[in-house]
């Protein structure tokens, strides 16, 4: 199957995920990580996954690496990456084709190790070069990340460079796993705004220069509007809209979707109150009957809270609800 | 440039304590209730052999001279005679100090080798059935008796299964009819300066089983203190992000994780280090080997001042010395140790 991109039909699939989920078992009950999420990546694009706390993005991502919990169950219909079925074989791709970029670089680097060590590790446990060689790429490697000066940053240590630096440092590593498919999990949160721009504008770069595939894990919507192609939204474990960033980010149709946007500080007259979305999330233990947001949701109708939503939207732009129009 | 300064202070710290430590050796020999001129001159002395030894010990003399007499000679290694066997004491040091040292260096050695990676795999494998027979053999080795563990060894390793020697340093074949040519006083290292592979391996499984009797409380606390800190590290999120880099998992337990969490350990071990040089009294008399704890004792038990003060500022200083190296090797381990 192809998953319709903002690029037209000729975009080909890198990762496809329907009904990916994620239980943990606990005392309370199993707790529902992630519930029912679907991902279509094409090959090449920047793939915002937009959501709260809690709503299940990083544990996707973990699910993609093979890395959950060794007591979680995942558990999806369809999970295809280059063509591949890898429902039992993400361990493999780990670090092969599919890496990570961390989030809070500071405490993704090894403190006691320096920086050359760190990219050798991982330029070793992928290649056989010899040890000259091997410096030689980790030393162009965090060139091509935009650090200056990389032969003598190899002997630092972490805490010697700066935030901004750390990040670039993390962004390198996962390029010398040699990797096409990058999981950047809120690669910006721990940076300055400025600091931020030019890391997001390095991905970019990437992505465009090694043709890339990048899902960007995120809760900021200055992210997607920044980089992102296409996104999708996520709303206790439930993947609610997706579609084109710039149709998410103008047009949404989803209610979580618009609430969303409305919620940002820019979207709110000067001298306002912010709007906030009122109400929780649904507890992961919870068993969800009708629609997720139903709760929260300002057009809520009494279906709502009964039925499942359908999926409504076509080739490019899909979402779950029961609302025939869009959101208010 | 961090680690120049570090160093200089630690060895300046190091000297600091060598230099308290022989104040305070003096000052504890003033003040102990026992007369030194009345040991020297031997047992029931006359009021004229006291008067005469107080003459030749020069203890008319000011307690400032006399610290400054006191300083200097044992700054010269001339530590003076034993008031009971009338030997040089720095010629005995020279036997017994290198039997202690050799010993307490190799069951260091033994301890790191043995506790450290055990705590790893244990903290890798944590719930496991080998995490179990590690925490078991930990408390074990800790909460056994020395003598108790020694005797044990000596039961299993040399009287049942008899691939070991019972006690001694060396085999009485080499020591009475052909002993090794004195140079260091290190057993080990004499025979490979003296090129005689068979003394050598005779010397290594003497050492064996007192080394693993004086290894097995570091080794026990340094595998409880290494698990402890490897299942705190293992959830850190650099090792969740060298996992989804694809980093195998021996490298990073052992490259990764371990650098981060072997700390404490060492400092344990290097601690432990101290205890062995005068600590290990009932190891050395239960393996008959002839080394500093035994000769302290007895100098003790007879008040023989000279011999103790002596011993004082060796141990001192070996440990001074051991703690500078293992300061030293955390901050090759971990970078941010000279900052502090």
């Amino acid at each position: 199957m192809r998953c319709a991109t903002v690029k037209g039909a000729s975009a080909v699939t890198l990762l496809e995920i329907q009904g990916l989920s994620v239980t943990i078992p606990s005392a309370l009950g199993p707790v529902q990580a992630v519930r029912s999420i679907d991902l279509c990546i094409a090959r090449g694009e920047i793939h915002g996954l937009i959501g709260e706390s809690g709503c299940g993005k990083t544990m996707t991502g973990m699910a993609l690496l093979g890395l959950t919990p060794a007591y979680a169950q995942v558990a999806a219909r369809v999970i295809e990456f280059d063509g591949v079925d890898i429902s039992n074989s993400a361990a493999d791709l780990r670090g092969r084709r599919i890496a990570l970029i961390s989030q809070d670089p500071a405490a993704a680097l090894n403190p006691v190790l320096t920086i050359g060590r760190q990219m050798d590790d991982v330029l070793r446990t992928h290649s056989s070069n010899s040890k000259a060689h091997r410096a030689a790429t980790a030393v162009a490697l965090l060139a091509a990340t935009g650090l200056a000066d990389a032969p003598q940053l190899m002997k630092r240590y972490p805490h010697q460079l700066s935030g901004g630096m750390q990040q670039r440092v993390v962004i390198a590593q996962a390029l010398a796993t040699g990797a096409d498919f990058l999981i950047a999990d809120e690669p910006t949160t721990a940076l300055d705004v400025t600091v931020g721009a030019q890391v997001l504008a390095l991905l970019r770069k990437l992505v465009v220069d090694r043709g890339l595939t990048v899902l960007m894990i995120t809760h900021d919507m200055d992210v997607v509007a920044a980089v992102c192609d296409r996104a999708t939204v996520l709303y206790a474990g439930l993947s609610v809209e997706t579609g084109p960033a710039s149709a998410i980010l103008t047009h949404p149709r989803h209610p979580y979707a618009a609430a969303l946007l409305a919620a940002l500080p820019d979207a709110a007259p000067r001298g306002q109150r912010l709007a906030a979305i009122g109400g929780q999330i649904p507890p992961s233990t919870e068993t969800i009957s009708g629609c997720a947001f139903s709760p929260r949701c300002p057009a809520v109708m009494a279906l709502c809270h009964t039925m499942s939503p359908p999926a409504r939207g076509a080739g490019n732009h899909r979402w779950l609800c029961h609302l025939a129009q869009c959101a208010p | 440039m961090d680690l120049v300064r570090y160093t200089l202070r630690r060895v300046f710290l190091s000297a600091f304590v060598v230099v308290g430590v022989t104040f305070l050796v003096f000052v504890v020999a003033q003040v102990v209730p026992s007369d030194p001129a009345a040991l020297y001159a031997g047992p029931r002395p006359t009021a004229e052999q006291i008067a005469k030894a107080r003459v030749t010990l020069d203890l008319d003399a000011p307690l400032p001279q006399r610290f400054v007499s006191f300083a200097t000679a044992m700054g010269t290694g001339d530590f003076g005679v034993s008031y009971k066997s009338r030997r040089l004491i720095s010629q005995d040091l020279r036997v017994y100090l290198p039997a202690t040292l050799e010993l307490a260096i190799f069951s260091t050695f033994l301890a790191l080798l043995l506790g450290i990676p055990a705590g790893v795999i244990a903290a890798a494998r944590r719930g496991s059935w080998l995490d179990r027979i590690g925490s078991l053999g930990s408390i074990l080795s800790v909460a056994m008796p020395t003598f108790f563990f020694a005797m044990l060894l000596q039961l299993v390793f040399s009287q049942w299964l008899g691939i070991l020697p019972l006690a001694g340093r060396l085999s009485q074949q080499i020591s009475i009819s052909d002993p090794l040519p004195f140079l260091t006083g290190f057993n080990l290292i004499d025979a490979v300066t003296a090129a005689r592979p068979a003394v050598f391996l005779d010397a290594l499984a003497h050492l064996i089983l007192p080394a693993l009797t004086l290894a097995a409380y570091p080794a026990g606390i340094a595998m409880r203190l290494t698990r402890a800190a490897m299942i705190e590290i293992l959830a850190r999120r650099h090792i969740v992000a060298a996992r989804a880099l694809g980093l195998s998992a021996p490298r990073i337990l052992f490259g990764h994780a371990l650098p981060n969490a072997v700390g404490p350990a060492l400092t344990v071990i290097g601690l432990s280090f101290a205890y062995a040089l005068t600590g290990a009294v009932l190891v050395e008399i239960i393996f008959a080997w002839p080394g500093l704890g035994r000769y302290v004792s007895e100098a003790i038990l007879s008040k023989d001042f000279p011999v103790i003060a002596a011993a004082t500022l060796v141990v001192t200083l070996c440990y001074v010395m051991m703690n500078l190296v293992i300061d030293l090797t955390q901050t090759l381990v971990d970078p941010r140790v000279a900052l502090t």
